[in-house]
């Protein structure tokens, strides 16, 4: 299982959530996914609450929602997922971020980086 | 329940496949990942266990004839060798099961079932079956079967077995081809990809060891993700998911496989004749999505008026967005092609179209299927 990087924090469903507001999902959730084909995301100017479904995120076979780590409004989009969704499992952290968001507050009970590395141990158990 | 194994299940969890559950089996999903592996079956050659499938024996004087009374096509007419596609249906056309029947001899026969319907096949057959001039044996947990696909699946069963498989026709077969020693495989030019490629039937025990043998050669395994991909841009059916014994034969696309030439009766012609008469209310249709990827259970509509649903839908990986499909009325059919398809509440455009969504550039005669 690859290592959960430090300096972020996790919702217990698989979504990332750095310092500049930026959201993405875990490279747990993009293994467990498979090759992601679709990203459906919300635009530029949309205001998220936390807990609440963004989008939605497609494999060959299945769909699995986004839920937003926060509330706030989206001030970008990556638009690079249009064409290279496949950067969703190359590089979740980096290429395959989603969205950056101007973060009112933080959802509840969100986890740093060795909590959430503790969760997929037991999800993957 | 347990889930059901195949000669290859250690195999496949040495291997670091994904795992799913397909009906009573545990099975395959992925190695690595869908997409790589849909492209090594339309571009190289890749392997598939598929062990899960049922086969029945269907042996002795009377065999021929129980076949063409319980199939809508024509088993009687098979030379020894020879194999064909056909639907099983109810006495009002409503589809069973679709399964292939290869003739072994000229009293014996395998009839190769799905494994969503396998008890219930064999339930269908015993009930239509006379005492003594037919014998059906049960041989799923006596064969395994390994089906290789794509372009150069004859350049690699060639190598495997060091013959020259070209003269082989599609639903053809070789009957006893010897490997290492005294094991007999049944090798079939068939399968269920849109590619060329074959399947070989062999013992249980023997499964591993061939698998290992083309593995050893290169060949790629491939998981059920990709069979699935490449199943649907073929435009080729689900059983337990795109059909059930609701459908018709006929809604189901598969007029082509009822003969209604077979000069005795067979269980379903009156209703299907029918219907082929009067036209279906229903009819099973291939369905391209402009963006999004329509899945299972997705309505599907025109105007205000829903038409019907989505059976399987799924990214195409060859036309690079979402292939479906869909089970639809044809009440006030006007043959245009738009429609929209439903995905998660909102409405996508989607254009109704001919199958297959693939075909592969042709390299041998056509198909006896039909």
């Amino acid at each position: 299982m690859q290592s959960v990087p430090a300096g972020r924090k996790y919702s217990s469903q698989h979504e990332w959530l750095d310092a500049q507001g930026k959201v993405g999902i875990t490279a747990y959730a993009a293994e467990q996914l498979g090759d992601v084909v679709y990203v459906e995301l919300p635009e530029v100017g949309t205001r998220l609450v936390a807990g609440q479904s963004f989008g939605s995120v497609e494999s060959v076979k299945s769909v699995s929602e986004l839920y937003s780590p926060v509330t706030g409004r989206v001030s970008a989009v990556n638009q690079g997922l249009r064409e290279h969704p496949e950067w969703v499992n190359e590089d979740p952290y980096g290429r395959g971020w989603m969205l950056e968001v101007e973060v009112e507050s933080e959802a509840e009970g969100l986890l740093d980086a060795s909590a959430y590395q503790a969760l997929i141990a037991r999800e993957h158990a | 329940m347990e889930p059901l194994k195949t000669p290859l299940s250690l195999w496949h969890r040495q291997h670091g496949a994904k795992l799913t559950r397909f009906f009573d089996w545990e099975m395959p999903l992925e190695y690595r990942g869908v997409l790589a592996e849909h492209r090594e079956v339309r571009e190289r050659v890749g392997m598939f266990d598929v062990s899960h499938m049922g086969e029945f024996e269907v042996a002795g004087a009377g065999a021929a004839a129980f076949l063409d009374r319980c199939l809508t096509h024509w088993p009687s007419r098979l030379r020894v060798g020879q194999a064909l596609y056909s639907p099983l249906c109810r006495p009002d056309g409503g589809l069973i099961d679709d399964v292939v029947v290869l003739r072994l001899g000229e009293e014996r026969f395998w009839m190769v079932v799905n494994a969503a319907h396998r008890e219930r096949d064999w339930r269908w057959l015993q009930a239509q079956r006379e005492e003594g001039a037919v014998e059906l044996v049960d041989l799923t947990m006596a064969l395994g079967l390994i089906a290789v696909q794509g372009p150069r699946a004859q350049a690699v069963v060639d190598r495997l077995f060091r013959r020259d498989f070209s003269r082989v026709g599609r639903y053809r077969g070789i009957l006893a081809l010897p490997w290492e020693g005294e094991s007999l495989v049944v090798l079939t030019r068939t399968g269920y990809t849109g590619e060329d490629g074959f399947e070989l039937f062999c013992p249980w025990q023997v499964t591993p060891a061939l698998w290992e043998a083309l593995y050893g050669m290169g060949v790629s395994p491939i998981g059920l993700g990709a069979r699935d991909t490449l199943r649907l841009e073929a435009g080729l059916l689900l059983a337990g998911q795109d059909f059930s014994e609701e459908t018709s034969a006929v809604a189901a696309g598969l007029a082509r496989f009822v003969r209604f030439d077979k000069p005795n009766d067979f269980i379903g012609r009156a209703a299907l004749w029918e219907e082929v008469q009067q036209g279906s209310s229903q009819r099973i249709v291939g369905l391209e999505v402009a963006e999004g990827i329509a899945r299972r259970g997705c309505p599907v509509g025109r105007g205000e008026e829903q038409l019907g649903e989505v059976t399987s839908g799924l990214w195409s990986p060859t036309l690079g967005r979402g292939i479906a499909l869909a089970l639809v009325s044809t009440k006030g059919w006007t043959g245009e092609p738009s429609v929209w398809v439903e995905i998660r509440g909102r409405r996508h455009q989607a254009r109704l179209r001919e199958l297959p969504f693939y075909r592969r550039p042709s390299r041998l005669p056509a198909s006896n299927q039909g």
